[in-house]
């Protein structure tokens, strides 16, 4: 249908060139540059955002411990799986409602593509291509599930944080999103989070910090008054997906940038890219100078957490900083991480990975920092919103665990967890040919 | 025959090897082991929390050589793996009652 269609088209242009041009031109770049631009920002952001899933999983499998490897990357490429079949049930268009009421928009409908073979008439040439929309914006849902993952690893059991998954990407998530990015209340208010440091990041730590609360920490971890380490499995692979993570984040905050197809927006979106090297940068050294003070030694996990930590802080505002402010928001962030981790320690919260002081803590210092550079923003609007976030994902997720933990139970056996989560609920081991650790 | 039972430094291993096939020995069994002795391991920081690491990594040999030759093998051992550093190791000889090489059926000293 499609080839005699094209070909019809092109016979009746050779027929009558001079007709063609003059009553039905074909759009010009003008018309149409700008859309596919978008369109192709949010295709290559997408995937650079979907690389993430990656990042995540690597840094967790290198952060646990050698037992509970193979359970960490299941939950990893199962969370992501089913955020991208939530985020089209429901998700999406419960986040971009277009109309609503501000709050909640019951708009419980699966996500449409647009037909094959799109015409420009009927494309939304002010914007970009639905499905490159669609696409990327999944990307940042997975994002946020990863991080719960990350918090509570070691003593979950698989199917109850599945479960858990499903209502965060499919509901939670897309419910607090639309708040700010659907064109809710808070975007009404003048909320400013340029690429989600709040509506991604903080609502990933907020639902993990809920579960790690109601979860409890891993069997021995605090003992006596005592914090009692266990050093994770694989440093190289922590590493690696740090830097993973770090790629991805400039698919994560230049695509947010939501257009490209003018000088001015394609400029915004290199800028955003040096300013989000920058504060990943500095996080990490901030973090690598701090803990060879504290420690007396440099700690290699917090330096990556420090690199995230600092990637966190300015995605509430890659844009407007200089290059120097975002050297000081980043390095703030991994600031923040290397005096967080042994405070949570202090308060028997236990998360495995750091993903709580990096996503939660470091979100909201991101969210905060917004107000000294980019202009219209108030500070009272941002902890506004900051609190309406940290209240409704909190509650709605520490319900959400409660409920899991009085039905079905979230917590693995006390023997199980001794094991390692591999053998016990996969049978299935990541370092077979390794003792345990 | 004696056996000679001696924990060493795991970097050690390949230095005393070299000196104990020099002066003659034609066998060892290597094992890589943990534990602790009078330095009683040592502590480390990970996230910001210090932590005990009771048991430290060492390398444990078994050596079994002529009477005659137990001394020599000792002093070498002894020797090479020291570093004058806490944690250099112990040497242990005990008497060795028989010994069986499988494929001849040869016997002890011509066994070993």
């Amino acid at each position: 249908m499609k080839f005699m269609k094209t070909l019809s088209v092109a016979g009746a242009l050779t027929a009558l060139p001079t007709l063609v041009l003059a009553q039905d031109a074909a759009p010009t770049f003008d018309e149409i540059g700008p859309y596919l631009m978008t369109t192709l920002l949010f295709l290559v952001g997408g995937f650079l955002v979907f690389w993430m899933a990656a990042g995540f999983a690597m840094l967790e499998a290198g952060l646990v411990r050698s037992k509970n490897v193979a359970m960490q990357l299941t939950k990893n490429i199962a969370l992501f799986s089913i955020a991208g079949i939530m985020y089209w049930l429901v998700g999406f268009n419960l986040m971009y409602p277009g109309d609503f009421n501000g709050y909640v928009a019951f708009n419980f409908v699966p996500t449409v593509l647009e037909p094959v073979g799109l015409t420009a008439s009927e494309a939304a040439l002010d914007y970009a291509s639905v499905a490159s929309d669609f696409f990327f914006q999944l990307m940042f849902v997975a994002a946020t599930a990863s991080i719960v993952s990350g918090a509570l690893a070691e003593r979950i059991k698989l199917w109850p944080f599945l479960i858990f998954v499903v209502i965060l990407t499919g509901v939670f998530y897309p419910i607090s999103g639309s708040w700010q990015w659907g064109g809710g209340f808070l975007s009404e208010m003048g909320f400013y989070d340029f690429a989600g440091s709040t509506i991604v990041h903080s609502v990933g730590g907020w639902a993990a910090l809920a579960g790690a609360l109601i979860l409890g920490p891993r069997l021995g971890k605090y003992k006596n008054g005592k914090v009692n380490p266990m050093p994770g499995s694989n440093l190289a692979l922590a590493t690696l997906g740090t830097f993973i993570l770090w790629l991805g984040w400039f698919g994560f905050n230049g695509g947010s940038q939501l257009a490209a197809g003018t000088v001015g927006d394609i400029t915004d979106v290199g800028r955003i890219f040096a300013n989000t090297n920058m504060a990943a940068s500095a996080g990490a050294v901030a973090a690598l100078i701090l803990t060879q003070v504290m420690f007396k030694k440099v700690d290699l996990t917090m330096v990556l957490n420090g690199a995230l930590a600092g990637l966190v802080s300015i995605t509430a505002s890659p844009l407007e900083p200089s290059m120097f402010g975002a050297l000081w928001i980043g390095a703030v962030g991994g600031v923040i991480v290397v005096f967080a981790v042994p405070l949570l320690d202090k308060l028997k919260i236990d998360d495995v990975v750091g993903a709580i002081p990096v996503h939660l803590f470091a979100g909201i210092w991101g969210t905060i920092a917004v107000v000294f550079y980019t202009p219209d923003t108030s500070l009272m609007v941002q902890l506004t919103a900051i609190a309406a976030y940290g209240v409704f994902t909190f509650v709605a997720a520490g319900a959400l665990w409660l409920i899991l933990k009085a039905t079905v139970g979230i917590r693995v056996s006390a023997e199980a967890e001794m094991t390692g989560l591999d053998k016990a609920e996969l049978g299935m081991e990541a370092y077979p040919d390794f003792t345990n650790g | 025959m004696k056996l000679i039972i001696a924990t060493i430094k795991p970097f050690k291993l390949e230095e005393v090897r070299e000196a104990l096939t020099s002066i003659g020995v034609r066998g060892m069994m290597v094992t890589e082991i943990k534990g602790f002795g009078s330095q009683s391991g040592h502590t480390e920081i990970y996230r910001g929390a210090e932590y005990a690491v009771n048991f430290v990594p060492k390398v444990k040999l078994e050596i079994v050589v002529n009477a005659a030759m137990a001394d020599e093998v000792v002093a070498t051992i002894a020797s090479t793996a020291k570093t004058d550093k806490i944690g250099d190791g112990k040497i242990f000889v005990l008497d060795v009652e028989s010994a069986l090489r499988v494929r001849t059926g040869e016997v002890n000293d011509d066994a070993i």
